[in-house]
C-alpha cells in the first residue's frame, strides 16, 4: 500500500473523535466489569448499602423524634444521601489508577499508542471508562436510597438539594479520576500510584467532612460554593492530565522511585546556577568554600539572577499586584456592611506605650525588629509551602486577606472622619515601602511555584520543574525578600510608631 | 529503483536523566567533580540516517539499550524526535502522525495483550481503531488467525494463551490493517521452532508483497536469514549498515578458504611453501586455511601446485563466516545493560 492509499483510507475511514473515545471506553468498561474485585464492591455499595442507609435513617429519625430533636434527623437524611452517592464513586479512583498505570505496567499501552488516535482521544476514552461505571453505580445507589426513604417515611428531597448532590457526586468522581491521571503520570507501577493516591484520598475525605458540616449547618448555598471550588480543581487537574498524559511522558519514563539525594542535588544545582541555565549549562565545578568565589557568585546573583527572575516573572508579579489592588478595594467596600463603633478608633489618643502593649496580644508578634521579621518570614515561607498543595492559590489568598484588612481599616478611618491618606502614610507606608514589595514578590514566586506543577518548564519534567521553581523562590527569598523584610521590620518597630504618634497622637 | 518507504535523517532522541537511571549514560550531579558537565540528558538515538525500500527487510542489531526500540517508536510516531526527521510511507512522523500510524504495523517488544479479552474481540478492537469495517476485520483476522494456527483458539480468553500464542496474536494485530510498513521488535522471541518458522515465512511473504519490514532482533542467524540489509546500532548510532555479505567481507576480510588433504602434512610439504601464492591463516595436521581476494585465479593455481607436489586434495571449500563474528567485532563485545 502506498502513501496515497493510506491517505485515501484515512480520508474514507474518517472516524469522529467521539467514535474513537467510545471504542476505547467500551473496551475498558468491558474489561472493568469482568474484574469481580471491582464489580462486587460496586454492586454491594449500589444495592445493599443504600438499604442499610435507609434503615439507619429510619432508626435515627425514630430516635431523634422521640427526643424532639427532629432537626438532626432532617439534616442527616441529605448527608446520608451524599454518602450513598460518594461510596461507589470512590471506586473511580481505583479504576482510574488501574486503567492508566495498570496498562503502563502490563505494557499493553504501547500497542494502543501506536494506533491512529490522539493523546486526547485516548485520555478522554480512559477517563470516561473510569468514571462511568462507578458513577452509574452511585446514581443507582442514590435512587435505591431515595425510593427506600420515600416508601418508609415519605421523604422527598427538594429539587435543589437533589441537583446539588448529583453535581457534587459527578464533579467529585471527575476530580478523583483526573487526579488519578496526574498521579499516574508520575509513576510506572500501580503500587507506586496507590501510594501517591493518598494525595487524592485524604483531601477528598476532608472534603466530605466539610460537606457534612455544611449540611448539618443547613447552609445549602454553601454546597454550591463547594461544587464550584471542586469544578475549578477539576478543570486544573484535567488540564494537568491532558498535558501529562501523552506518549512522550508515558513511554519516556522508566523510573519513578523517590531519590532524595538526587532531589537535593538538583535543588542545590538550580539554586547555585543562573536561572536560565536549565540543566545543560556548566556544572557546579569544584565545591570549595573559597570566599572570593562566594563573593563572585553573590555578585552574579545580584547582577544577573535576581534581575532576570524579576524580568521573566512579570506576569505573576502583575497578577499579584492586581489582586493586591482588588483586595484593598474589597476591604474598603466591606466597611458599610461591617461598620465599627465610633469609639473603636481614637487615633488622637495613641501613644508609644500603646504600640508596646501590642506585643502582649498573644497572636500578634512582639513589636520588635526581630519579632516582626520572624513573623513575616514565617508567614511568607508558609505561603510558599502552601503553594505546592494548593497549586498557587493559597499564598495569593493569604496576601489578599492581609491587604483586605488594610483596605477595611482605611475605609473605617475614613468613615470616622480621619484622612485615609494620612492613615496609610503613617501606619502603612513607612515600612510598607519595603514590606509590600517583599510580600508581592514572595507571593508571585510562590504562585509560580504552584503553577510549575500544572505547567512545567519547557524541557523539564514536572518534578524538575517544581525543584527549579522552588530554587527560584528560595533565591528570591534569601537575597531579596528577606533583606527587604528586615528593613521593613526595623522601620515598623522603630520609625512607624513615631510617625503615627506624630501624625495622630496627642 | 524501488520507492524508499522508511527514511530517517539524523534522527535523534534524548531523554531527561530524571526519567532514566545512570546506566543510560546519565552522569549524576555528584559525579561532576573537577568542573565537568552536568549531563542531564541521555541520547538514546544519535543522528541515525537510513532508508529502507519497499519490499526490503532491514534488521536492526545491537546490544540492549542501544536505541533500537526508541528508533522504532519514533518511526511509529509514538515518540517525537529531539532532532532530525523521519518519513514513513511518505508521511512525516511528526507532522502526519495519524497517517504514519495508519501505515505502520507495530509488534512491540512485549505482546502487551488484554488478557481478559478473547482473541476475536481483541482484534476487532484494534481493527476498529485502525478504521477498518466490521467485514474487513472479520475477513483479515480470520485469514491471519488461520495462517498462524490460532483460528480454533479465537474464542478463548487471552489469559489462556501460551507465550508463543500471545506473540503470534500480537503479530496478527500488527498485520491486521495490512500496513505498507511493519516494525517488528523481536518477532520470534518466545516462539517454538515451528512457530518461529511460521513467523519467518510470514515475514518473507510480506517482502514478496512489497511490504517494508524493519526487524529488531538479537537472533543473528535469523537476521542473516531474513534481512536484505543489516544495521548495527551501538549507543544510539548506526555503526554498520550493509548487506550481510558485504558486511562480512568488509569487517572480516576476504573470504576464508579451507583445503583438506588426503593425508597428514609431512616433511614433503609445509603450508608455508604456498606463501608466495596465499597468506596462510591457520593450519592443522591435514588442513590449512587461507584468505584470498581473487579465488578464481588463486584457487586453480594453488590446486595445480599441490597436485604437482603429489599432494592429494580432498576438498577445497569456503569457510562460513558468521554474522556473530561481525556483530561482536562491531559492538566490541558490549552487551547487556
Amino acid at each position: 500500500m502506498t502513501a496515497d492509499t493510506a491517505r485515501r483510507r484515512d480520508a474514507s475511514g474518517e472516524r469522529s473523535t467521539w467514535r474513537i473515545i467510545w471504542i476505547i471506553a467500551r473496551r475498558e468498561v468491558r474489561d472493568t466489569i469482568r474484574d469481580w474485585r471491582i464489580v462486587m464492591p460496586i454492586v454491594i455499595l449500589t444495592l445493599i448499602f443504600p438499604w442499610l442507609m435507609t434503615w439507619t435513617a429510619n432508626l435515627a429519625l425514630d430516635f431523634v423524634q422521640k427526643r424532639n430533636a427532629t432537626l438532626i434527623g432532617e439534616r442527616m437524611i441529605p448527608f446520608l444521601l451524599l454518602i450513598v452517592g460518594f461510596f461507589p464513586i470512590s471506586f473511580s479512583l481505583v479504576i482510574a489508577l488501574e486503567t492508566f498505570v495498570g496498562e503502563k505496567e502490563r505494557r499493553s499501552i504501547e500497542p494502543l499508542l501506536s494506533m491512529p488516535i490522539t493523546d486526547l482521544e485516548l485520555y478522554l476514552g480512559k477517563m470516561l471508562s473510569a468514571t462511568a461505571p462507578p458513577l452509574l453505580g452511585s446514581l443507582l445507589g442514590i435512587t435505591v436510597y431515595l425510593i427506600g426513604l420515600h416508601r418508609s417515611v415519605g421523604y422527598l428531597p427538594s429539587a435543589e438539594l437533589l441537583a446539588q448532590i448529583l453535581v457534587l457526586t459527578i464533579v467529585e468522581a471527575l476530580v478523583m479520576v483526573s487526579g488519578a491521571v496526574v498521579v499516574s503520570s508520575q509513576t510506572t507501577s500501580v503500587r507506586a500510584a496507590n501510594l501517591l493516591a493518598s494525595f487524592i484520598i485524604v483531601p477528598m475525605a476532608l472534603l466530605i467532612q466539610a460537606e457534612s458540616v455544611v449540611m448539618f449547618w443547613g447552609n445549602i448555598a454553601g454546597l454550591w460554593l463547594i461544587a464550584l471550588g471542586l469544578l475549578v480543581v477539576m478543570v486544573i487537574l484535567i488540564r494537568m492530565g491532558v498535558r501529562t498524559f501523552n506518549r512522550e511522558e508515558i513511554l519516556g519514563r522508566e523510573i519513578d522511585e523517590l531519590n532524595l539525594r538526587r532531589t537535593g542535588q538538583l535543588l542545590v544545582y538550580f539554586f547555585t546556577h543562573p536561572p536560565a541555565s536549565g540543566l545543560q549549562r556548566p556544572a557546579l565545578g569544584r565545591r570549595t568554600w573559597d570566599p572570593r568565589r562566594l563573593l563572585a557568585w553573590l555578585g552574579r546573583v545580584y547582577r544577573f539572577d535576581l534581575p532576570y527572575l524579576l524580568r521573566h516573572n512579570g506576569l505573576a508579579l502583575g497578577a499579584v499586584a492586581l489582586t493586591i489592588g482588588a483586595a484593598f478595594v474589597l476591604g474598603w467596600l466591606m466597611v458599610p456592611r461591617f461598620p465599627l463603633p465610633a469609639d473603636a478608633f481614637k487615633l488622637q489618643d495613641l501613644t508609644r506605650e500603646d504600640f508596646q502593649a501590642l506585643g502582649e496580644i498573644t497572636f500578634l508578634p512582639s513589636l520588635t525588629t526581630g519579632g516582626i521579621f520572624v513573623h513575616n518570614v514565617r508567614t511568607l515561607l508558609l505561603a510558599g509551602l502552601s503553594s505546592i498543595v494548593s497549586l498557587g492559590v493559597l499564598p495569593v489568598l493569604m496576601l489578599m486577606a492581609a491587604i483586605t484588612l488594610v483596605g477595611f481599616f482605611s475605609g473605617q478611618v475614613a468613615l470616622l472622619g480621619y484622612s485615609p491618606l494620612l492613615f496609610l502614610s503613617a501606619f502603612v507606608l513607612p515600612h510598607g515601602l519595603f514590606e509590600i514589595p517583599a510580600a508581592l514578590i514572595a507571593t508571585a514566586f510562590a504562585l509560580r511555584l504552584g503553577a510549575s506543577l500544572t505547567a512545567p518548564r519547557e524541557g523539564l519534567t514536572v518534578g524538575e520543574s517544581v525543584l527549579s521553581a522552588t530554587a527560584d523562590f528560595a533565591k528570591i527569598f534569601v537575597f531579596l525578600v528577606a533583606p527587604l523584610l528586615l528593613v521593613a521590620a526595623f522601620v515598623e518597630a522603630t520609625i512607624t510608631p513615631q510617625i503615627v504618634v506624630r501624625a495622630f497622637g496627642g | 529503483m524501488a520507492e524508499v518507504t522508511v527514511r530517517t535523517e539524523k534522527l535523534t532522541k534524548r531523554f531527561p536523566c530524571s526519567t532514566a537511571g545512570p546506566e543510560r549514560g546519565c552522569i549524576p550531579l555528584d559525579a561532576e567533580k573537577g568542573g565537568g558537565q552536568a549531563v542531564a540528558w541521555f541520547t538514546a538515538v544519535d543522528r541515525v540516517s537510513l532508508g529502507v525500500r519497499a519490499g526490503e527487510i532491514l534488521a536492526l542489531l545491537g546490544p540492549n539499550g542501544a536505541g533500537k526500540t526508541t528508533t522504532v517508536r519514533m518511526l511509529a510516531s509514538i515518540l517525537k524526535p529531539s532532532a532530525g526527521r523521519a518519513w514513513v510511507a511518505g508521511f512525516d512522523t511528526v507532522q502526519e502522525a495519524r497517517q504514519v500510524r495508519h501505515s505502520v504495523g507495530l509488534l512491540t517488544e512485549f505482546p502487551g495483550l488484554y488478557l481478559r479479552m478473547r482473541a476475536e474481540d481483541y482484534l476487532t478492537f484494534f481493527g476498529q481503531l485502525q478504521g477498518l469495517s466490521e467485514a474487513e476485520i472479520q475477513r483479515r483476522s480470520n485469514a491471519l488467525l488461520e495462517r498462524f494456527g490460532l483460528l480454533q483458539a479465537r474464542h478463548q480468553r487471552l489469559a489462556e494463551y501460551s507465550k508463543g500464542m500471545r506473540q503470534k496474536l500480537a503479530l496478527i494485530r500488527a498485520m491486521l490493517h495490512d500496513p505498507p510498513v511493519l516494525l517488528l521488535d523481536e518477532p520470534t522471541s518466545a516462539l517454538d521452532p515451528h512457530s518461529a518458522k511460521q513467523v519467518r515465512d510470514a515475514i518473507l511473504d510480506l517482502r514478496r508483497g512489497r511490504r517494508t519490514v524493519l526487524i529488531c532482533t538479537h537472533n543473528l542467524s535469523e537476521a542473516e536469514l531474513l534481512a536484505d540489509r543489516i544495521a548495527i546500532i551501538r549507543r544510539g548510532r548506526i555503526v554498520a549498515l550493509d548487506t550481510p555479505a558485504n558486511m562480512k567481507a568488509r569487517l572480516l576480510g576476504p573470504p576464508l578458504l579451507e583445503v583438506r588433504l588426503a593425508r597428514t602434512i609431512d616433511g614433503r610439504f609445509q603450508p608455508s611453501d604456498l606463501e608466495d601464492l596465499v597468506e596462510i591463516e591457520s593450519a592443522g595436521d591435514s588442513w590449512f586455511r587461507y584468505h584470498t581476494t581473487s579465488p578464481e585465479t588463486i584457487n586453480p593455481a594453488l590446486l595445480a601446485r599441490l597436485t604437482g607436489m603429489g599432494i592429494q586434495v580432498l576438498t577445497l571449500s569456503q569457510v562460513p563466516q558468521s554474522l556473530e563474528a561481525v556483530y561482536l567485532r562491531t559492538v566490541g563485545g558490549e552487551d547487556g545493560e
